[in-house]
């Protein structure tokens, strides 16, 4: 009893082994199942090899805080600071200045915009927070640079002047 | 002067000692187990932890109660959701909020989700650990498809910070609920292959049947909970046992094996993942219109008070508990993860079987090192 339990045993045993070579096989014969993109090839979307498909990042993806300007170089940013009060861990640095509006009243205004792109967990609250929205997320993921001091940013472009009817 | 009797001092005779870790790619993280091993047979484990604590209870205390989401994340970074949904019902529970059923619903979906996801990892890395790589290339191809519904929906991949007390970051995409109904009828498909793969092989069948056995008292005097625990027959399922969430609303299974080795607990995860599929595809078609946040106080304060709450994290039991003295930031925050009461049952589990066998246990307890140390 216990040769014909140990030889079908080894039967069985081969037999299992069969099957998972019947899935991995399988897959060789398959190759509309390939998932693996080719970065950095993908990033333009070039037409050889199997990365046709052009990499693109979902609108949502919390990549690095922007501030959008529009074109006469006008941003929404207030500096009222709610985002900096927000930031879990000092990554926003809102530094201000008085500024005399055209009716001659002292105003405060943004003056540097510093986002420590290093410090940031991508958490979103700032975001949500800004009551004005004037920063969001742009889908930029690749961070590397070779310089540490390249992850501090200024946010807000040089000369940049507060968007007319923003409070 | 060095003798016969003291050279082996605190060591017992012809005990070798073993670190396992922490760099070892089986420890699946910082771990360092010390093993006394006697020839090949493991005589005792002592888990050293602490290689990735940051403090994360403390840090809690200089944080308000929003900002706080985000370290829950980098707990058990693989059910990041689960623990920020844990983090939020605690909160909620404190201010007496009772969120909107779309908002419990989202949360139970995406909940179940990340526990597919957690599994689907867990195999990849079990049958790594047990030398077959080719589960790893399968099991991460089809996580990635739930990433992807993550992404689009919250922003975000592993460190997701979706929930907020009170409610959610952002509703969810217009793509979701069909991206969802396509990954369930497409992972329906290819759990089959994964046992086929996987756990049928006899080579992996030797290796776990019998292996790493714990009988339910000590799994219940170990605090061991989540798969683990079920895996000997401890009926630990907070979703069954105190429903929350959307947990109320649904059907499903507690998933109960009663061999206490690592081969039962290897089905009790593959069996969590039909029941999560399950779950999943009762809710997912009736996602009830709602607000996706409850309107929130600019600065949240807690009442005077201490408040626990305790979800079903991918791996156990994973608790939340808040002393508030009425300031917009907690006093202490303390976090029951299932890891570190998992852990602790690794000696008995492991204790006079084979050295390599302790790599086929561990699979199994399937720890994240972050959320041991936290
Ligand atoms: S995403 Fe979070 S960490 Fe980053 S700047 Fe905004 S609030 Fe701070
Ligand atoms: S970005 Fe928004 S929240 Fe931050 S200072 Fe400017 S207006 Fe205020």
């Amino acid at each position: 009893m216990g040769l014909i339990k140990y030889i079908s045993g080894i039967f069985k045993g081969v037999w299992s082994l069969l099957q998972g070579m019947a899935v991995t096989s399988s897959y060789f014969v398959r190759p509309w199942t390939i998932v693996t993109q080719q970065y950095p090839e993908n990033r333009k979307g070039n037409k050889r090899g199997r990365s046709k498909k052009k990499l693109e990042m979902f609108e949502r993806f919390r990549g690095e805080l922007v501030m959008p300007h529009s074109e006469n170089n006008e941003h929404k940013c207030s500096a009222c600071g709610i985002c900096e009060m927000n930031c879990p861990n000092g990554t926003i640095e809102v530094i201000s200045k008085m500024e005399v509006n055209e009716e001659g009243k002292k105003k405060r205004a943004l003056d540097k915009y510093v986002y420590h792109l290093g410090m940031c967990t991508f958490c979103g609250l700032c975001v949500k927070a800004c009551p004005s929205g004037a920063i969001c997320f742009s889908q930029n993921f690749e961070h590397a640079v070779f310089n540490r001091a390249k992850l501090n940013k200024i946010l807000n472009n040089e000369g940049s002047k507060l968007l007319k009817g923003v409070e | 002067m060095i003798t016969e009797e003291n050279i082996n001092v605190g060591i017992k005779e012809e005990e070798f000692i073993l670190n396992m870790g922490p760099q070892h790619p089986s420890t699946h993280g910082v771990l360092r187990l010390v093993c006394s091993i006697k020839g090949e047979i493991v005589k005792n484990i002592e888990p050293h932890c602490g290689y990735i604590h940051r403090g994360i209870e403390k840090m809690t205390e200089k944080l308000t109660y929003p900002q706080i989401v985000h370290l829950t994340d980098r707990l058990d970074y693989l059910s990041a959701l689960i623990n920020n949904e844990a983090y939020c019902l605690c909160v909620e529970k404190a201010l007496e909020i009772e969120v909107s059923d779309r908002i419990k619903y989202i949360r139970t979906i995406m909940s179940e989700l990340t526990r597919i996801a957690s599994h689907q990892l867990w195999w990849c890395s079990f049958g790594m650990d047990l030398g077959g790589l080719t589960c790893f290339f399968y099991g991460l191809r089809d996580r990635e498809k739930i990433l992807d519904i993550f992404e689009e929906t919250c922003g975000s991949r592993l460190i997701i910070s979706y929930n907020t007390p009170g409610g959610l970051m952002a509703d969810i995409h217009p793509n979701f609920q069909k991206k969802v109904k396509e990954f369930i009828k497409y992972f329906r498909k290819t759990l089959p292959e994964y046992d086929q793969l996987l756990t049928g092989n006899v080579i992996m069948q030797e290796r776990c049947k019998g292996v790493g056995y714990i009988s339910k008292e000590d799994a219940i005097s170990y605090g061991v909970t989540g798969p683990s625990g079920r895996g000997s027959c401890f009926s630990c399922d907070v979703r069954k046992k105190e429903p929350y969430s959307a947990y109320k609303f649904v059907n499903f299974n507690e998933v109960l094996r009663c061999e206490g080795d690592t081969f039962a607990r290897y089905m009790v995860r593959m069996d969590e993942m039909r029941e999560s599929m399950n779950i999943i595809e009762q809710l997912i078609d009736n996602i009830p219109e709602g607000p996706y946040a409850e309107k929130m106080k600019g600065v949240i304060k807690l009442p005077e008070g201490e408040y626990y709450q305790r979800v079903e994290a991918a791996r156990g039991e994973f608790g939340v508990y808040i002393v508030s003295k009425g300031e917009k930031n907690p006093y202490r925050v303390k976090f029951r993860s299932p890891n570190f009461s998992n852990l602790s049952a690794l000696n008995t589990m492991a204790k006079n079987q084979k050295i390599a066998d302790l790599i086929a246990i561990g699979g199994s307890l399937d720890y994240v090192i972050p959320d041991i140390d936290r």
